[in-house]
């Protein structure tokens, strides 16, 4: 099921939580959505998922929109601070979400062992949720969001409180998962976005500020190719001079004299990498390295939500 | 499964996961049973085969033992976020808080069930009024769903478990003698509307063994009134 936001708006008062925000998520996509504290992606998965009211604009799951109410049974959801009934045993508890999702009454054993095998549950089935550290109680929140083999996967931050080999587990699961289903995922760790997700959206007060694949992205901000080098045998004043002077090189900074590193920015739309080649294999100097330099993602993010 | 059943199983087995049940029912059936049996003008001083007295004592014990499972209801699923893992599931805001009304009720039921013994003893002790007996309990029942109905509105208002008690509480004093004393003390008109008000009258006009539409009514309407504006309050969210 494709999910399609239309100009969607929320407002607390007088501040705009969220402010006519427009994308599509097609099945089979993992959608990361990243934004600093309070931009708005939390309002917006909770309008996703018809918890909240929608103020302005509309979501459309599958040609219908959400605000009738029948869409529940095809979302699975994971809520920010993966809220449980404390008091209840994990397999009781994974029973109760089962059977309010309108799982059939005969496949809900099968669909909470499945769970339970899938999130890594198995030895703690049988204890209270209350009695569960974090990482398995998100663990429980997850298989509660997946219950019922939804369409569509909200996930609020999914892999808080996970230790890193099930960070990695979940991740994987996501994958997974994202390849028939759609997914929107809501995460503070960007490592985790650039692993998961086949794209990136950025909000920032409640406005979308960038969205496209991590390279893409990384293409946007970072403009012209930065590539570090290093020359043995070189004279490192000449080095400079020469590598200054040729054409598609835009700007040389030396970084370690003594070492004879540089970092180089080629002109805009120009690769410098062969001009350098040739004119160390002219001099007869050695590149002993030569890094392409990227853009990190959390660059990207910096730059797009400080203003 | 009907998502109403599902709420209303899981509710009733969480009163008995926890301590709640257990706490009010030993309350409940103990103080009734104390001032039934053994204190006061109880069955033996007033030497007639009816529960007349239990009534009474029921009257006011399950005024405060009903706000005290009902405030959490709502109020905690707020306060812990659990209403909004509850509410994106595919259940809609009115079954959610049907399914919590039942299962009060059906705890009070569980309650009442448990002084069956009082009406078999007494009815092997003398003559027993059967169908004045059959009406108190259930004059209990109804009056027990009109205070859960308030409990649910008033745990639906606030996040806080003291203040939904609290608050209750003091909507039900109204109905459970204040109205009443207004009835009493005016004349006319107004004496006339406090009357219909008061649930104390409806509830003796029941126990003393008349089923009139117009009580059943009264109390139905209250839970209906009461549960809608519940789910109002827990709709408006975010």
């Amino acid at each position: 099921m494709d999910i399609s936001i239309q100009n969607l708006g929320k407002s607390y008062g007088l501040q705009k939580a969220v402010d006519g925000i427009s994308f599509d998520v097609k099945t089979g996509e993992i959608l990361g959505f990243l934004g600093p504290n309070g931009a708005g992606k939390t309002t917006t998965m909770k309008m996703i998922c018809n918890y909240i009211t929608i103020d302005q604009g509309d979501v459309i799951i599958g040609g219908k929109s959400v605000k009738t109410g029948e869409l529940k049974k095809y979302i699975g959801y994971l809520p920010e601070n993966n809220p449980l009934y404390l008091e209840m045993p994990v397999i009781d508890y994974l029973e109760f979400c089962a059977a309010l999702q309108q799982v059939p009454k005969a496949q809900i054993p099968d669909r909470v062992r499945q769970m339970v095998r899938l999130c890594g549950l198995n030895v703690e089935k049988h204890k209270k949720i209350a009695e569960l550290s974090k990482g398995y109680r998100q663990r429980v929140g997850l298989a509660q969001a997946m219950i019922h083999d939804p369409e569509i996967l909200i996930l609020d931050e999914p892999t808080t409180g996970l230790d890193p080999n099930q960070i990695v587990e979940i991740r994987e699961l996501i994958r997974q998962l994202g390849r028939q289903k759609t997914v929107i995922l809501s995460t503070h760790i960007l490592p985790e976005v650039e692993a998961t997700c086949d794209r990136i959206l950025i909000i920032n007060r409640g406005k979308i500020v960038a969205d496209g694949t991590a390279d893409t992205l990384r293409k946007q901000s970072q403009g012209q190719q930065v590539i570090r080098i290093k020359i043995d045998d070189a004279n490192t004043e000449s080095a400079f001079q020469a590598l200054s002077g040729l054409p598609s090189v835009g700007m040389v900074d030396i970084i370690d004299g003594t070492n004879g590193r540089f970092e180089i920015q080629s002109k805009p739309e120009m690769t410098a990498n062969k001009d350098i080649f040739l004119l160390c294999a002219k001099n007869n100097w050695i590149l002993s390295e030569s890094i392409p330099f990227e853009t990190k993602l959390e660059d990207i993010f910096r730059d797009l939500t400080l203003n | 499964m009907n998502p109403v059943w599902t709420i209303t199983k899981r509710e009733f087995n969480s009163f008995f996961d926890s301590l709640v049940a257990y706490i009010l029912l030993f309350a409940f059936l103990g103080f009734s049973g104390f001032f039934t049996w053994l204190y006061g003008a109880d069955i033996f001083i007033r030497k007639e085969a009816d529960l007349q007295v239990f009534f009474s004592i029921a009257f006011w014990t399950l005024f405060f033992f009903i706000p005290a499972i009902t405030m959490r209801q709502l109020a905690e699923e707020k306060k812990t976020g659990t209403i909004e893992m509850l509410l994106t599931k595919a259940v809609t805001d009115r079954q959610v808080v049907v399914g919590k009304f039942l299962s009060c009720l059906l705890l009070v039921c569980v309650a009442l069930l448990f002084t069956l013994p009082y009406y078999i003893s007494v009815a092997q002790l003398g003559n027993i009024d059967h169908g004045a007996t059959i009406c108190g309990y259930f004059g209990l029942i109804l009056m027990s769903a009109a205070y859960i109905g308030i409990g649910l509105f008033a745990s639906s208002i606030t996040n806080n478990q003291i203040v939904a008690f609290l608050l209750a509480l003091f909507i039900g004093i109204f109905f459970h003698f204040i109205f009443n004393f207004i009835a009493s003390a005016s004349t006319g008109m107004l004496g006339e509307i406090f009357d219909t008000l008061s649930l104390s009258r409806h509830y003796e006009s029941i126990i003393r063994g008349v089923l009139d539409t117009k009580d059943i009514i009264y109390f139905l309407s209250i839970v209906f009134i009461s549960l809608v504006l519940a789910e109002i309050n827990i709709s408006k969210r975010g």
